[in-house]
């Protein structure tokens, strides 16, 4: 149950994240911050197809995350969801095609190998 | 560029502070509910109504929309490592609040993440923001 769990959190959270990255990006830049601007960008956004998609698979990560935590400690359920990070950064270079140079890749690998670790 | 390093590092450091404290306040507020968790969806959703879940899901969407901006125009592989600062926070508050012991992997851990964060940090943080700029226009 407990790895059934990690794996839906994991899948969800790497389709929500690139949904929503292509959307972001093709959404521009955000440069105004006044509230009412941005409400309005929201209302926008709140209509983007993969935008709403993206809302679905982070329910579905959401709910599996608060019945993890349930089931077990935050230091076990944070750390195990890490696994997303090299998922999506190789997502990231190929479906969002960013320039993931040298220092990126040495530095997802830090993180992923740290956020491993706590988990010990 | 000045403006934007700002705005950026300002935005990373609003995403960082409310998923750790949402997550902290989610933890915190599950570990209190008496009732069962099956598969029913009744059980979270008045769990949701509950004080320390409700201020966590209001931190967690407060994280979520600021996220969402500065993926606007940072990339999604810039977010993430840099973002991760949250589970050093994360570790910070279990230490702090829920009087965790912290080991000497941990730690290490702790310091591998700040170091992937320091190296992703020196990067630019969008790279693909005249492709978009040009798939905009198509479409349009």
């Amino acid at each position: 149950m407990r790895w059934f769990l990690v794996l839906a959190i994991v899948g969800s959270t790497v389709l929500a994240d690139v949904l929503q990255s292509l959307e972001m990006k093709r959404h521009g830049e955000v440069t105004d911050f006044r509230p009412g601007k941005l409400g309005r960008m929201l209302a926008g956004m709140a209509q983007r197809r993969y935008l709403i998609l993206a809302v679905f698979f982070m329910a579905i990560s959401f709910f599996a995350f608060m019945k993890l935590l349930t089931l077990a400690d935050l230091s076990f359920a944070v750390p195990v969801t890490a696994a997303s990070f090299v998922l999506e950064t190789i997502a990231a270079k190929f479906v969002l095609k960013e320039a993931v140079d040298g220092r990126r890749w040495a530095g997802v690998g830090l993180v992923a190998c740290g956020v491993a670790l706590l988990a010990l | 560029m000045e403006r934007l390093n700002r705005k950026t590092w300002i935005l990373t450091a609003l995403v960082v502070f409310t998923q750790a404290f949402g997550n902290f306040a989610l933890n915190w507020g599950m570990k209190r509910q008496t009732r069962e968790f099956g598969l029913s969806p009744v059980a979270y959703v008045e769990a949701i109504f509950t004080p320390w879940v409700a201020i966590g899901v209001a931190l967690l969407i407060v994280w979520l929309l600021t996220r969402m901006m500065l993926l606007s125009w940072a990339d999604l592989s810039f977010v993430l490592p840099v973002t991760s600062l949250g589970y050093v926070l994360s570790a910070v508050i279990g230490k702090l609040f829920f009087f965790e012991q912290i080991s000497w992997s941990r730690w290490l851990g702790v310091s591998l993440i700040v170091a992937g964060t320091v190296l992703v940090g020196l990067t630019r943080p969008g790279t693909t923001q005249q492709e978009t700029r040009e798939l905009v226009a198509e479409r349009a």
